[in-house]
Order: C-alpha cells, then structure tokens, then sequence
C-alpha cells in the first residue's frame, strides 16, 4: 500500500491526489494472430479521474476488459493497491472493489431501477441463504441497511421518481444514470466507466459530466474512462492516457496530451510526403 | 374505486417492500388463507380433493420449483419429470428403511436429497446456455427414469417395479396409504405449499434473488458487480430440486399412493410443468399458482362441459384439451411472455385508475 506516498499533490480545484491505487506493467494482449493491446503501461492515481482515449480499434475497451479480468493478457502484470494480482475471475475483481458501466447499457432489464441498484449492494450483504429465507431477522435488517444506502445513490443521482419503474422501460439517457448508480452501489475503490456519454446528447452529456465530477469529489471515488468526446475529456480528466492501434503513444496532463505531436498525427492523420 | 393505494401510506422501507403493499390485496389473501385451511377442508368432496385440489396444490409445488430455476434464474430445464421421480423414490426408500420416521421429514428429506441430485444435473450450466441446456437437462429426465426402472434397489426388488406408499400417520391421522382421508391429504400438502410459497417469497425479494434476476437477464454485468455465476445457478438448480424433489414426493406418496415411473413421472410431467409457468407467468410466483390451476382446471371443466353436459366422446375432449394448451402457449409466448400474472397485474393497474382511463 502506498496511498500516502511522499508524490501526492492537491489539485487547482482543492482534491488531493494520492499514491498509484492501480498499476498496469507491460501489458500484452492477443486474440490468436491479433495483438490488441502491446506492451502498455501506466498507472491510476487514488482520487483522480484517468481518462483513457484513442481512436476506434485502439485497445481501450479491451484495456478495461483486462482489468476487471474478461480478458487475460498473455504478458505483463496489473498490481491493484500495490499487490500484484493474480490471473482472477471478473466477480473476484469485482469483490477487491473495482466497478464499472458497460458502453452498450447492460442494466437488468427485467427488474427495477430499485432492484438493479440494489443488486449493485451485492458485494456488502452476507446474509446466509437459510437466513434470507426466513426473512425476519438478520435479512431484513440487512436489507434495510442497504436499502437507505441505495436511496442515498437515487437522490445523489436524481432518479427517485422512477424508482418502481422496470429498467427497460426507461430512456436511454437514464439508463445510464441507472448503470452508474448500480457501480456506485458497490462503494467501489476504482471506477470503470465504458464511455459513459456515448449516444447523448448536450445536456445529457452536461449532466453525466457533474455526475462523475460529484461522484470523484464528493465520495472520493478514483474513476478511470474511455472517452470520445475530447471536449468532455479535457475538461474534467486529471490525466489522460492515449492510445493508438494497441500502443501507448501519450500520457499526462490534458494540455501535454493536447500538444503531444504523436497524439495529433493519431487523431487527424499525417501527411505521407 | 375499491383498490387503491392513496392513503395507505408507507412511512419506512419496511412497509414500502412487504409482500402485499395495497391494503386490499392483503386483506384477500388473508381471506385466501383462511379458507384453504378452515372451510375448504371440510366442505369438499373426494372429487374435488382427487380431481382438483391435490393435484393443483403439489404442481402448484413444482411450478415454484421450476419457476425459481427458469423463470427467475433463466436456467430452461426439461427435467422436472425426473426430479420428481427422484423425489419419489427418495420418499419410499426412506419410507421402507425407516417405518419409525415420521412422513413429514421424510417428504423434506427427499427434498434435499433432489436438491443434491439437481446440482449434479446443474453442473453443464456454467457452460452451456438456453436451448443447450434444455437438451442436457432432458438427458437427465431420460437417464433417471431409465436407471429407475432399471435399477431394481429402487422399488426394493417389487415384480411389477411398482413402488407403493405403506401407511404414515401425522397426529394420529392417516396421511398415506388406503385409509388417509382426503382432508387430512389435502392439509398435509397446503401445509408444505404454503411454507414453500412464503419461502419463495422471501428468497427471490432478497440478495440471492436478485443475483438469480442479475444471471437471467445479463451475465456479464451480473459477474462484474461480483455475483459468482457458477454458485448462483447452483444455487437455483439446488433450491428448484429441493422444490421439485417435494413435489414428487408428495405426488407419490400422498396423491398417487402407488406409481410407476414412466407413467408418473415421464417426459409428459415435465413439459406439462413447463406449460404452467410458461401460461402462468415466469419469474412470478402468483403465476405459478395460475399456471398449475389453469392446467389442472382445464381438463377438468372440459370435460364436465363437452362430456358430461354436451354429450362428446370423452376422447375426442382429451384432444380438444391438447389442441387449447398447444395454441395457449403460441399464444402467450408471442403476445405475454409474462402469463396470466402479467394479465393480472394489467388489470390491477387498470383497477387502480377506474374509472379513470389513466
């Protein structure tokens, strides 16, 4: 552990910014002939927000993938609060405390906004099944815990109003506040989000963006994105990482990356003369 | 008008998460419960205990068991004929081995003794998904069946490979056997069926029911807020065993008295259980209720209508049965996947408005 290492810093806006909650070493991932991603590393700051941007096919979504364990890359090594991880189930990942939204929306369709965030308090009840089935007791308590847990998240995120509502029935924009607040749910020490503003549209996006800005600031929670909107991404990541046909070509301050010449021939092409 | 919620307020989460939250609702099941166990009882006829009651009350059984493992954890099984079997032939093995051993753990025994049998059976599913494992779980129907038939430890070596249920009294009341009294029959099953429903109610509003929802309806994301799917379908194959496995044994020892494997508890129970929450409802326990009252009905009223009051050959009424069920469930599967229970909450909705159109 070395959150309280001596490189910590204060950002303009007043959030500390601790030690490396997460590092990823010399990662290689291959699907047979294909190499997805080749040999990246960078690390994950506690309390900041990390965004990782590239063009399409560049590796990130698979980058993610590789963290909370659907992919298992053939080299490298991630080490999660300075300990190495070994190679782990996604449900495992999921129980050390790093959550994450999905880019196509992968709610609960058939359940409620209720119970789709409720299911995100997962990890934190312990109930025994015997105990759940009796009800009276033990799981009731337990259940009422996390349920004033839960509706903390559905006021933070504005969505009391469709708290009874199927999931399936809502609109796409508050399908994804449902989808954040079920990895909130979770208390998670790292959040993933799959490009959380795909599909929107301003004020949605304007909206998403306080979520995750609140979400850093107020509950302390280290986020890691994936990005297209490079607007949004400037604006209130802390650092960015780039990628580019499975390579790092840039990390560092949004302004570094912006001036970084690899990351602009990356973006709007280079001339071959 | 009459089924409102408006002043029935909900001032903690305790009330706002009871089973039943509109006050009318409860006081009809109250009144539900109250009959089945102090008027019903007294007031039927053999009849209606062998043609409607008992049969309706252990499906009812089976039609939870299932409904947990497909409806609420999407895992298809066709191989409820054969957990019933297993059921079954646990109740008599233990009823035969152990004369002393009173009926009503020996029915909860061979509950947990298919649970065990259907997590084995439930094993494929971390691997093999939807039709896949529909086909796994009917090599598991045909299998049982087949080994017990074969296996002559089964039914104690019986010539016909018929096992009968010796004579078992609870509180002095026969409850198996030539003597049991249909009312005493009929109170010993809505006992278990009623702790079954209640249980049912409990597990799928808590953590393991929503982790089963989570499995049924997007995996992935059910791994990634730290559901184990593995345990979890295991979880629903063992608790829907446990259910099944109850079922059977009832249905043997309690309603049939004697049986024979292949006629009892073929591929026919499975796919008929399969109907009642399909039409029913999946994932919803009234709709298992629905579901096993409308198959059990069915036939019943089909008959009593065009055999008994109109004059058909009784035959030609068997087909007429088939011909509804088999366009019932077109039926539903195209127009309300969700069944009768989805029909029913409609209508509650509609009631909660009228006369308002919304």
């Amino acid at each position: 552990m070395n959150d309280m290492s001596p490189d910590s810093y204060t950002t303009a806006d007043g959030r500390t910014i601790g030690g490396k909650i997460m590092e990823v070493k010399n990662i290689t991932l291959r699907f047979g002939g294909v190499v997805a991603i080749k040999d990246i590393s960078f690390d994950i700051r506690e309390g900041e927000i990390r965004a990782i941007i590239g063009p399409n096919g560049a590796g990130k979504s698979s980058m993610l993938n590789v963290i909370n364990g659907f992919y298992h890359p053939q080299e490298g090594e991630i080490l999660f609060r300075g300990e190495k991880r070994g190679p782990m189930k996604p449900y495992q990942i999921a129980q050390q405390g790093i959550a994450r939204t999905f880019q196509n929306i992968a709610l609960f369709k058939g359940m409620s906004t209720l119970d789709n965030i409720m299911t995100g308090r997962f990890t934190h009840m312990k109930a025994p099944v015997w105990k759940q089935a009796i009800w009276r007791g033990e799981a009731e308590r337990e259940e009422i815990e996390n349920r004033e847990v839960v509706e903390k998240i559905i006021d933070f995120l504005e969505i009391q109003a469709i708290r009874k509502t199927p999931v399936g029935r809502l609109p796409y924009g508050l399908q994804k506040r449902v989808e954040l607040g079920r990895a909130l749910a979770a208390e998670p020490k790292l959040l993933l989000l799959d490009e959380p503003m795909a599909g929107m549209n301003v004020e949605e996006k304007e909206d998403m963006s306080r979520f995750i800005l609140d979400v850093n600031d107020e509950f302390g929670t280290t986020i890691a994105l994936i990005e297209h909107d490079m607007g949004v991404v400037m604006d209130i990541s802390d650092r960015v990482v780039v990628l580019d046909y499975g390579k790092k070509i840039g990390d560092g301050t949004p302004d570094e990356v912006r001036a970084n010449p690899e990351v602009i021939d990356a973006y709007l092409g280079v001339s071959h003369d | 008008m009459f089924y409102r919620e408006a002043g029935d307020y909900k001032t903690s989460y305790v009330d706002d998460s009871q089973t039943f939250p509109i006050a009318l609702d409860r006081r009809i099941y109250m009144a539900a419960a109250v009959l089945a166990f102090l008027v019903v009882p007294f007031v039927m006829t053999d009849y209606l205990v062998n043609a409607i009651m008992m049969p309706f009350l252990i499906f009812a059984i089976a039609a939870l068991g299932l409904n947990i493992l497909t409806g609420y954890c999407g895992q298809v099984s066709l191989g409820t004929g054969g957990f019933m079997a297993v059921g079954a032939y646990s109740t008599y093995k233990l009823m035969t081995a152990f004369p002393d051993l009173n009926i009503f753990f020996i029915v909860i025994l061979s509950g947990i003794i298919t649970a065990g049998v259907g997590v084995l059976f439930g094993l494929p599913s971390l691997r093999i998904k939807g039709f896949y494992l529909a086909v796994a779980t009917l090599a598991a129907q045909f299998f049982l069946v087949w080994m017990f038939n074969k296996v002559g430890w089964f039914y104690n070596y019986s010539a016909s490979g018929q096992i009968s249920a010796p004579e078992r009294t609870v509180l002095g009341q026969a409850v198996t056997g030539a003597n049991a009294a249909p009312w005493v029959s009929y109170l010993f099953c809505l006992v278990f069926v009623f702790a079954l429903a209640w249980l049912t109610r409990n597990l799928t509003r808590g953590r393991i029911g929503r982790s089963w929802m989570a499995i049924r309806d997007m995996d992935i994301a059910a791994e990634i807020i730290g559901v184990n799917p593995l345990r979890t379908k295991l979880s629903a194959f063992a608790i829907s065993s446990f259910y099944i496995g109850i079922s059977g044994s009832l249905f043997f020892a309690v309603y049939l008295g004697a049986a024979e494997v292949g006629e009892a508890f073929g591929i026919q129970k499975s796919f008929l259980v399969l109907f009642m929450i399909i039409i029913g409802g999946l994932g919803s326990i009234f709709g298992s209720f629905a579901g096993a009252a409308f198959m059990v009905l069915l036939p019943v009223i089909l008959k009593l209508f065009f055999a008994d009051f109109i004059g058909w050959p009784t035959d030609l009424v068997a087909h007429l049965n088939f011909i509804i069920v088999g366009g019932l469930i077109v039926f539903f599967l195209i127009v309300e996947p969700h069944g009768l229970a989805a029909l029913w909450r409609t209508i509650k909705e509609k009631l909660r408005l009228w006369p308002f159109p919304h």
